[in-house]
């Protein structure tokens, strides 16, 4: 339990002193939400009907723009060699630095995701169910984006692939994302949809990491 | 890489790895340190293979490679702080790995002001730490000046005084009393005339 807390508060100070990752994840977020309006218009009506759909799918690809450098550093400057060769087994490792990736870009996203859906005029009723949804979402985000970044570990134009790679598998997660938005704004219950979303993360936290260490163990060899 | 290689190392033991570059030094540290899995043959400890419990070996080893796998951003105590915390040992021991490297006075400063010998210095610093039983040091010499070398040289030998072993891949003869040498240039494969 040492290793794992050592490990999120290394990733979560090196996040802090060099800062400047986090921070490009909102502003892109933010920057990518605002264009909407200039390009389909300033009407009311339709910047609400596409609210939540722009906010999470905006809020996805913002969280793939930090994946690249979820082990990508420490794999260059032989960090990660060190990391695995520590007692705490390479799967409790990753899920500490899902867990840091998360507590640094995910959570920024949820925090900004209330303010920009206002920009995009959502109605009063799904503000609630999109800010728990983006809670129970974002981790998943995270987790599978880990799978992607340990298997496009070393490639040529890593990030490309690693968009191919994870988006795809990003899918579920959106739709359910939107749907408890859209429900709640029509007046349905939203409880199945973050049920699911729910039952997305509890399916991730155990096997995401287990198929990124399988991915990263032939990196180190 | 090689076959028909067959050592062991005995409590206070010493092997030096030589032999010309590409002939499998570091392919061989890094097998003895788990991290690639032997094509053949077999790696134990005490008797018991080591592929039974990966976490437990990896617990007893140092490795250090050709990279410090330092931090930018991180001082020097963060940083064996952090490598203390990481393989679950006290943090007691950083205090005298920062005086045995002499790193003492750089303690406070991010990594990324240092030189190439000071982190390098730091690199190693890193084995006293943590303390295990198995070093694994692969051309640990670089860029080190001669103060560093004695310094190096002494931390070796108290480990060995202890009981603790060391596998060394190196180009310079160092003073390594009774020490085994293991010159892989002799266990390459013999390739079939094709």
């Amino acid at each position: 339990m040492t290793a794992f807390r050592a490990l999120v508060m290394r990733d979560l100070r090196l996040a802090l002193r060099q800062g400047s990752d986090a921070a490009l994840v909102v502003a892109f977020f933010v920057l990518a939400v605002v264009l909407f309006p200039f390009g389909v218009g300033p009407e009311p009506q339709l910047l609400a009907r596409i609210a939540a759909g722009i906010v999470w799918v905006t809020a996805l690809l913002a969280a793939l723009l930090s994946l690249d450098r979820l082990f990508e550093q420490d794999y260059e400057d032989g960090s990660l060699e060190v990391i695995a060769l520590a007692p705490l087994p390479l799967e409790a490792a990753i899920l500490a630095k899902c867990l840091a990736h998360w507590l640094t870009t995910g959570l920024p996203l949820v925090v900004v995701a209330p303010a920009l859906a206002g920009l995009m005029q959502l109605e009063a009723p799904g503000y609630l169910p999109l800010v728990v949804a983006m809670a129970l979402g974002t981790p998943s985000l995270s987790l599978v984006g880990a799978v992607g970044a340990a298997l496009s570990l070393g490639a040529r134009r890593a990030g490309v692939l690693l968009s191919l790679l994870v988006l795809p598998l990003y899918i579920p997660v959106l739709i359910f994302g939107v749907a408890a938005v859209e429900q709640a704004v029509a007046g349905f219950a939203t409880r199945p949809y973050l049920l699911i979303l729910t039952a997305f993360v509890l399916a991730a936290l155990p096997l995401a990491p287990w198929a990124a260490a399988a991915a990263l163990r032939p990196a180190l060899e | 890489m090689f076959e028909r290689l067959d050592f062991e190392l005995a409590p206070g033991g010493a092997l030096v790895l030589t032999g010309p570059n590409g002939s499998g030094k570091s392919s061989l540290l890094r097998l003895m340190a788990g991290l690639t899995p032997p094509h053949l043959g077999a790696l134990s400890w005490d008797g018991m293979a080591v592929a039974e419990d990966p976490a437990a070996h990896r617990a007893r080893l140092h490795l250090v490679g050709h990279q410090d796998a330092l931090k930018p951003v991180l001082t020097v105590a963060e940083t064996l702080g952090f490598s203390a915390a990481l393989r679950e040992t006290s943090p007691d021991h950083v205090p005298t790995a920062l005086r045995r490297f002499h790193l003492a006075e750089l303690a406070e400063l991010p990594c990324r002001v240092l030189s190439a010998g000071q982190r390098r210095r730091l690199a190693l610093a890193r084995i006293l730490a943590s303390p295990a039983p198995l070093w694994l040091l692969d051309e640990p010499t670089t860029g080190l000046d001669d103060a560093s070398m004695v310094d190096l040289l002494a931390a070796i030998a108290d480990h060995r005084a202890r009981g603790g072993m060391l596998a060394i891949a190196t180009h310079l003869p160092l003073p390594l009393p009774a020490a085994g040498t293991l010159s892989l240039g002799d266990f390459a494969p013999r390739r079939s005339p094709s």
